[in-house]
């Protein structure tokens, strides 16, 4: 993987990004679509809670809270 | 009557602006055939009057969650849709916007959260927006009032583009070729409300936040709900109250059945509100002196935490330990809730994804969330014997809430989903909303509660007057005694518990149960069945079958820490 590409999980708490990939089903692209979470969107982590809690972001000034799984599965090209 | 819709996101004070347009006069209704529930109100229009609805917040018309199911359908049944937009995250909220655009409805645009939009370093030119959209849009602030009258006004210019139908991706495209041409967003600084906010969702700032927040609000519910029984309602019933139901008593022939039934059992020659247990006495003192306090001050910390945007945040903080008893940090709204009411609570689970959710969150609360009603009496009573015991009753049910949502979650089939939630920013609550819903809740607990408490004083009277209640003591003894070791008479306030667990621990009262039984009582009637409204909602959420595995796990749960807490003690 090219040393740039990461996942929200991986990322430094304060970093920025672009979203490149949603990698999962329907549903769970829909729903982050909904939220404004889509490839080419500018992003950074707000914080991480411990042991494989959520993950927050932030995407035009809103916040969104994301469950680890699901954080795994967004593949961003870090700044 | 015009039908008004406001539809938008969750969390862009589209709740500010329906209690600006309607005042405080609004009812909460289920959407038919499901526990959606949504507000409704009346608003002038010119002469005419028009309802408006405040329909559940939406992010997309292709559903993605049962409320934005209920949403398109109300969008259906509706003539004129005001669609509240966030000013300050233009680029998500527009997507819904433009979906609307596409629907055969007039649609005017307020463009809310607008005063934040400056220190935000936000500019939108209004003008441009208006005129790519085709409709009129109305800068508000809806906190304080800004652009309401500008709203109504505009609302007869609602014009209806239909834009033609198109993919998402597409959608996307033109909200971000909109956004670009009306908007500009010059740099700044964080502010201190935007390095708190981050600070809370932080595990260790985070924890911290939470458990002061949550210390701070136990402090002022004590504080408001002992000052009003205090100094309000004490001195009510016990100076101006008692001395006409001494006058009535006599009259009554100072005995006998009717006179048990209205006034009750005088004790001393004197009334007692809790003892005394008459329609009169304990039926009116009950609920509105020792519980409507409660009920009162702890909606209203609920309200201001929903408000000011804590609750999101508290749901992240507790995600983690959510998961261990099979539940995502969403779980913790409904469970804290349940501290209010469980009826409400076990309703509100219905935010929850998955029927395994639901099933675990609904019986966590029902056997292990007191709500304020019985935690006024746990105080109340158990809090005369010293604070050791009342942090004993409550310590245990804390316990028994992680014990068995351990179990539960190792033994319910299935898994359950992630949190994927939006996290609004700190917001001063707005004291219209936050009083409008403390307003409809408290109504809401007292047309609940007080037929079926004065139902209940009713039949335990007659019950008690025809010895039933002695029949069922003797039968189930040996387990009440034996396992429980309370005195049989401890019974009668176990089955009233069905009926309303405030009355029935108020029972406890006049058995002269010694520290260690009052803990083992009020435990035990806290974890055994829950009272007839929360069954009720209990069978309509969950079904007959799931119901049952409740209420099994339920009598098994009580009788297991009754048992052992009685060994402790």
């Amino acid at each position: 993987m090219d040393k740039e590409l990461t996942t929200l999980v991986q990322m430094e708490r304060g970093q920025r990004g672009t979203v490149l990939q949603l990698k999962g089903g329907r549903g769970l692209v829909n729903r982050l679509n909904a939220l404004g979470i889509l490839p080419g969107k500018k992003i950074t982590k707000v914080s991480a809670m411990l042991m494989r809690g959520p993950v927050t972001i932030e995407v035009d000034r809103a916040q969104i809270a994301i469950g680890f799984g699901m954080a795994k599965k967004i593949i961003v090209k870090a700044d | 009557m015009t039908k008004i819709l406001l539809m938008g996101n969750p969390n862009v004070g589209k709740s500010a602006v329906f209690s600006r347009l309607t005042g405080v006069k609004a009812i909460v209704s289920n959407y038919a055939g499901t526990t959606v529930s949504y507000t409704r109100g009346q608003m002038k229009l010119g002469a005419d009057t028009a309802e408006v609805i405040d329909v559940p917040g939406t992010y997309t018309l292709e559903p993605t969650s049962q409320a934005e199911e209920i949403a398109l359908k109300m969008l259906a049944e509706g003539d004129i849709v005001v669609n509240v937009v966030n000013a300050t995250n233009l680029e998500r909220n527009l997507y819904l916007t433009l979906q609307l655009l596409e629907k055969d409805i007039p649609v005017v645009i307020a463009l809310n959260i607008w005063d934040d939009t400056k220190h935000l370093g936000i500019d939108i030119d209004v003008e441009k927006l208006q005129q790519r959209l085709g409709v009129p849009v109305i800068p508000t602030v809806a906190v304080t009032g800004q652009g309401i009258k500008e709203l109504v006004e505009a609302i007869p210019r609602a014009a209806s583009p239909r834009l033609p139908h198109t993919s998402s991706d597409k959608r996307w495209a033109a909200v971000g070729s909109i956004v670009e041409e009306v908007q500009r967003i010059r740099h700044r600084h964080h502010t201190w409300r935007e390095r708190l906010a981050d600070a809370s969702v932080r595990p260790i700032t985070g924890g911290i936040t939470a458990l002061v927040v949550l210390a701070a609000s136990f402090i002022v519910v004590r504080f408001i709900s002992e000052g009003l029984i205090n100094y309000v309602l004490d001195p009510l019933f016990n100076n101006l109250w008692a001395p006409v139901l001494l006058k009535l008593s006599p009259l009554m022939g100072g005995e006998g059945f009717l006179h048990n039934i209205v006034i009750g059992k005088l004790i001393g020659g004197e009334i007692d509100f809790v003892q005394s247990f008459g329609l009169l006495t304990s039926g009116l003192y009950v609920p509105l002196a020792m519980v409507l306090p409660y009920v009162i001050s702890f909606y209203l910390v609920l309200g201001m935490m929903e408000d000011t945007g804590y609750l999101p945040r508290l749901a992240v903080l507790m995600d983690n330990v959510m998961h261990r008893l099979g539940l995502h940090g969403y779980a913790i709204i409904p469970t804290l809730l349940g501290l209010g009411c469980n009826v409400p609570a076990i309703l509100g689970t219905r935010i929850l994804e998955s029927k395994r959710e639901r099933f675990i969150t609904a019986t966590l609360i029902s056997i292990a969330v007191p709500c304020a009603a019985l935690q006024a009496m746990i105080i109340g009573l158990v809090g005369e014997r010293g604070i050791q015991y009342v942090i004993m009753v409550f310590g245990t049910l804390f316990l028994v809430w992680i014990i068995l949502g351990f179990i539960l979650n190792h033994t319910v089939k299935g898994f359950s989903p992630e949190l994927l939630i939006e996290i609004p920013p700190y917001r001063l609550p707005p004291w219209r909303t936050v009083l409008q819903k403390l307003w409809m809740r408290t109504y809401g607990f007292l047309v609940e509660a007080i037929p079926i408490i004065l139902g209940a004083v009713v039949v335990i009277n007659v019950l008690y007057y025809f010895g039933v209640f002695d029949a069922i003591a003797n039968f189930t003894a040996p387990v009440v005694t034996g396992l429980l070791g309370l005195p049989k008479e401890a019974v009668t306030a176990i089955v009233i518990g069905f009926l309303r667990k405030d009355v029935a621990l108020g029972m406890l009262a006049p058995l002269a149960l010694t520290s260690g039984q009052l803990v083992v009582g009020s435990v035990v009637l806290a974890m055994f069945f829950p009272c007839i409204a929360t069954f009720v909602v209990l069978l309509r959420e969950l079904g007959v079958v799931r119901m049952l595995k409740a209420a099994g796990i339920m009598i098994v749960a009580a009788l297991a820490v009754g048992g052992i807490l009685n060994l402790i003690l």
